[in-house]
């Protein structure tokens, strides 16, 4: 395969959320990103933490169906990593030294951080919704959008005594959801 | 039209499980009438938000498992710092700021009182309650039992504890079934019993214990047991900071109870450097039960409480969970416990994080 087949064939394993796929990107990248944040003023939990973030923006490009990787994964991680962490590095007012050096290994990733951003908060959003419309609601939910389970079985381990019970309710629930979602999403 | 059965039409057109005759007829009602055609719009966006919030998660959860086999295998590493580059580390940092000059003077007095305070001897230990509960058998605890028996006849995993003497608290540390307790909980037991929050009983065994820091670790024996793969919080392995909001829970009654507080001293009594001072309403039954911190990881466990002092209660220093590990693995242990180190509780509001870990905190009970 050629680099290009293989990277190819990396994101479309990440897309689909394949654990190897994921451990293989990781055995090959985040030695080079540990090393780079404990170089630079940071420890390993941040690295972890950095890294973790970095998997998700590649994630959400890699689901979005329209990524087009115009130079090698590695790069890009890095990129994404040494934006976010100079962010960081800017929050916490610590300045990073040596960070500006190099700048030639890297690519633009500004846009994808900006996405990111959006789509992190719409995620703390749902979060925050999912969290307010209590029980039952927010245990049914979970069980049929975010686990997948069929409404057979959501109806037997919630105790409905049919599964259409189950499902009158779920949409009671999804209801009450869509407006705490929205009632955030406008003010946020 | 009702919402409700919009709702479950837009459901079944997005997923494409509408024949073609009830395709063109959801569209025509779509086309004629403007706040349908807002509803559904709306609702295709929550479903996709709904969709890709799924996927994320499910794809953090991945990474999460992705990161504890590196961990294990040393490619990411934990916490601590290697020596070159702490001191690296620290140079940077002092060339910037001569105020670590007085942390690492800090560090240095830490370090020297907690010396002192390790080979001085426990003296003035009377002041000390110990915070297990005894029970009593005319108690309400063991009607409710009786009770629960009848309810749940058809399900083998409840168990009846054998009338307990004793109640205490513990918590997960790992999901095969090891629970963190206090030493002089099981030092009281000859058998012991757990139940969560469920009212599921499972039977238990020690496997540590250690009465220095007060620490005991003990193994769900029944094989009614599932093991739970993701526990929400981590065990801290470094020391929590004055001042800190902290919170915990357990059973000083049959049913969990949740308390907060925050951290008052970095040392237990009498200058006990294996444990913290915290400031929390705790009653017999606390005793195990974990303190954590607001980013839900657990840095202490409740010991005892000072009985002549108000609100003075020492919890064992989490680190001391790590240390007991450590040592019994040198002593040739196998059992291969392996403590949660990330959060999942972080950024989350206290009622969640409550309810994401109360089913991982265990009643005690034996006699």
């Amino acid at each position: 395969m050629s680099n290009f087949e293989q990277e190819k064939h990396l994101l479309e394993g990440l897309a689909l959320n394949d654990a190897k796929v994921i451990e293989g990107i990781y055995r090959d990248n985040y030695p080079m990103i540990q090393a780079f944040i404990l170089n630079n003023n940071g420890n390993s939990d941040e690295a972890r933490d950095i890294f973790q973030e970095a998997m998700i923006i590649v994630y959400e490009k890699a689901s979005s169906g329209t990524f087009e990787l115009n130079c090698l994964l590695k790069t890009f991680i890095y990129s994404v990593c040494r934006r976010l962490w100079l962010k960081r590095l800017q929050q916490l007012h610590k300045y990073g030294n040596n960070l500006l050096e190099n700048v030639e290994d890297t690519v633009a990733v500004e846009e994808d951080l900006e996405l990111h951003e959006k789509h992190d908060g719409d995620f703390v959003i749902m979060e925050n919704a999912m969290s307010k419309i209590g029980e039952p609601c927010k245990s049914l939910l979970d069980a049929y959008y975010i686990q997948k389970k069929n409404m057979q079985e959501i109806a037997s381990d919630f105790g409905y005594t049919n599964a259409d019970n189950a499902k009158t309710q779920k949409y009671k629930c999804l209801v009450r959801l869509k407006k705490l979602f929205f009632a955030q999403y406008k003010n946020g | 039209m009702d919402e409700i059965l919009l709702i479950e039409a837009v459901e079944r057109y997005l997923k494409g499980e509408m024949t073609q005759q009830e395709k063109t007829f959801f569209e025509e009602i779509r086309k004629n009438d403007p706040s349908v055609d807002q509803i559904v719009v709306e609702h295709t966006y929550l479903y996709n938000e709904l969709d890709k919030h799924a996927n994320v998660k499910a794809f953090k959860h991945s990474l999460y498992e992705v990161e504890q086999k590196l961990t294990l295998e040393g490619i990411i590493k934990k916490e601590q710092l290697t020596g070159k580059a702490k001191v690296v580390f620290l140079w940077n940092k002092y060339k910037r700021n001569i105020a670590v000059a007085a942390s690492i003077a800090g560090i240095v007095s830490l370090v020297t009182a907690a010396a002192i305070s390790t080979y001085s001897t426990n003296v003035g230990k009377n002041d000390i309650t110990q915070l297990y509960a005894k029970i009593n058998n005319t108690n309400i605890k063991l009607d409710q039992l009786e009770g629960k028996v009848k309810a749940n006849a058809n399900q083998p995993i409840h168990k009846i504890a054998p009338n307990p003497d004793f109640r205490a608290t513990g918590f997960l540390i790992d999901g095969k079934g090891f629970i963190a307790t206090n030493a002089h909980v099981v030092n009281r037991m000859k058998t012991i019993y757990v139940e969560n929050s469920k009212g599921e009983y499972f039977a238990a065994t020690t496997v540590f214990s250690d009465d220095n820091t007060d620490l005991a670790i003990l193994k769900i024996s029944d094989t009614a047991f599932k093991t739970i793969y993701n526990l929400p919080y981590s065990i801290n392995k470094g020391t929590a900071d004055l001042g800190e909001q902290i919170f915990t829970m357990g059973y000083p009654r049959n049913e969990i109870v949740y308390g907060e507080g925050y951290l008052s001293a970095k040392s237990g009594n009498e200058g006990d450097s294996t444990a913290y001072q915290v400031s929390v309403s705790v009653n017999p039954g606390n005793s195990g039960g974990p303190v954590l911190n607001k980013n839900g990881e657990i840095i202490g466990i409740i010991t005892s409480k000072n009985s002549t002092a108000d609100g003075v209660v020492y919890a064992a220093k989490s680190k001391n969970i790590y240390k007991l590990l450590e040592a019994a693995k040198k002593s040739g242990d196998t059992t291969n416990i392996k403590l949660p180190t990330n959060t999942s509780l972080k950024g989350l509001d206290r009622v969640q994080q409550v309810k994401k870990m109360e089913e991982f905190v265990f009643m005690v009970v034996g006699n």
